[in-house]
């Protein structure tokens, strides 16, 4: 099991760190022959403006769309939910994505960096809370019917998903918590 | 609001905003049109100042943090985090930046110092702190003090790279030195580098720095990043190399594509092409001791 983590911008270290500890194996993604070698994919937390505009420049838009399309396993966090969503409600928009979950999101939503915070979240599935870490995150204002809630934060959804597409909108990788790495590579298997 | 319990202005979430930069290019930017400019390009951040480097040592005076029209401006004009730079030790400018909603401050070599012994307690702030250093004692001054970013100082507004890669080596070397010194030896280490106990102990046993460390000063083409990512940067911070240059906007993108693709020498070549002319160089030997930026702080 080879899990990509895409290394265009971001903290790839710590979801490289947190896959391994989920038991699979971790590669960069930079190009679109990387991504060809790869059964499962990580979008992690960054900005997602740069992000998107790399994704784009380098050629990636496309075929990444086709691969999770076709089902291969996403794992978004912060701008990589962003970056999946099919819509971007709101003044700051991310024109460059991958827009295959049905959801519809707000970037920085809960305020600027002042505002990020740190909390405990129940999450679906989960025996014991889960220590969620915020960053200048974004919202789910909406999902639709083929999309799971898995965990909410103050009434609205921050957890998601649709088959083979996980999305938070906090930070899994920013703890030594690696369930949502485990729940994701067991998709993937 | 709820009343759901959170947790705003820990140590995590202060470092965590700077792990998001990593892989990135944090660009100097004096107004909303280049702040704009920055974006689009490709930037993880702008920084906010009021002249950027070469034109504060061409121009001299005395250099404080932007003006507060100027940073709410680029703050309502971009989506990206914005940055802004305060004076060494003035916790006021600081605190109005805070206030302004900035999403860093840099408390900078680049401004004239406004205290020559202490810098600003940054365990006081919400918002996180990112500080230069020359070498790792002073990056982990930085951080006992509530740093949560370090970067190395460089000597900005040269369109030099030297300052930045001999800073960006000492930190880096200093660290493999660290982790081969057994417990005994940790405090003759920390009395040697003038630094923390604690940090110099918790560097020795994972051998990594504990906070995201980018790199800056004199950084002017895309191999110029390329080569600190190399040497061990998380990523970049490019002042004066930008707007100072003939085609800022061609040159910010490659700048960009380059950091991303730091080990890749065909990308790199590939961006660097047409770019125009880079920003006039100054050899760091000619300017005397008394004019270098990176000698301000401690």
């Amino acid at each position: 099991m080879k899990v990509g983590v895409l290394a265009l911008q971001g903290d790839v270290r710590e979801h490289m760190r947190s896959i391994e500890g989920a038991g699979a194996t971790a590669v960069t993604v930079k190009r679109a022959d990387q991504l060809a070698g790869v059964d499962a994919l990580i979008m992690p937390g960054g900005e997602s403006t740069t992000i998107g505009k790399l994704l784009d420049r380098f050629d990636l838009l496309e075929p990444l769309t086709t691969r999770v399309e076709n089902g291969m396993p996403v794992y978004g966090t912060c701008a990589g939910l962003i970056l999946l969503a099919r819509e971007v409600v709101g003044d700051e928009d991310a024109p460059f994505r991958v827009p295959v979950l049905d959801v519809s999101v707000r970037r920085n939503a809960y305020g600027r960096q002042v505002d990020s915070f740190e909390t405990d979240l129940e999450v679906s599935g989960f025996e014991e809370t889960l220590h969620a870490v915020f960053i200048r995150a974004p919202s789910i204002e909406s999902a639709g019917d083929e999309v799971e809630v898995l965990a909410e934060y103050d009434g609205a959804p921050v957890m998601v998903r649709q088959s083979n597409i996980l999305a938070s909108s906090f930070h899994p990788e920013m703890t030594d918590d690696e369930r949502i790495h485990e729940l994701f590579v067991s998709m993937a298997n | 609001m709820s009343d759901t319990q959170r947790e705003t202005g820990s140590a995590r979430v202060k470092r965590g905003l700077a792990e998001m930069l990593k892989g990135g290019v944090i660009m100097d930017v004096t107004n909303a049109d280049q702040a704009k400019i920055a974006e689009d390009a490709g930037a993880v951040a702008v920084m906010a100042l009021e002249r950027v480097p070469a034109d504060i040592r061409a121009e001299g005076g005395v250099v404080r943090m932007a003006d507060p029209e100027k940073v709410a401006e680029i703050v309502d004009c971009v989506s990206i985090p914005v940055m802004a730079k305060c004076r060494i030790g003035h916790f006021v400018e600081a605190q109005v930046l805070q206030s302004l909603g900035v999403d860093y401050i840099d408390e900078s070599e680049v401004l004239t110092p406004a205290d020559e012994a202490n810098h600003v307690n940054k365990w006081d702030f919400t918002v996180p702190f990112v500080c230069g250093a020359t070498n790792l004692g002073e990056a982990l001054r930085r951080l006992g003090e509530g740093a949560a970013m370090i970067r190395s100082k460089g000597e900005a507004g040269t369109g030099n790279v030297v300052e930045a890669v001999r800073h960006m080596r000492a930190i880096t070397s200093e660290i493999k030195r660290l982790s081969t010194l057994g417990g005994e030896e940790l405090m003759a280490a920390a009395k040697e580098h003038r630094a923390p106990y604690d940090l110099v102990r918790e560097i020795s046993e994972t051998g990594r720095f504990p906070v995201v460390l980018f790199t800056a000063g004199g950084i002017a083409t895309p191999a110029d990043a390329a080569l600190m990512m190399q040497l061990g940067a998380d990523g970049v911070f490019v002042g004066s190399g930008i707007f100072k240059s003939g085609d800022p906007a061609a040159r910010a993108r490659a700048i960009v594509d380059a950091t991303t693709h730091y080990e890749d020498a065909d990308m790199i070549a590939k961006v660097s092409h047409g770019l125009g002319e880079a920003m006039v160089g100054i050899n760091v030997s000619d300017i005397p001791e008394s004019e270098r930026l990176a000698t301000r702080g401690w």
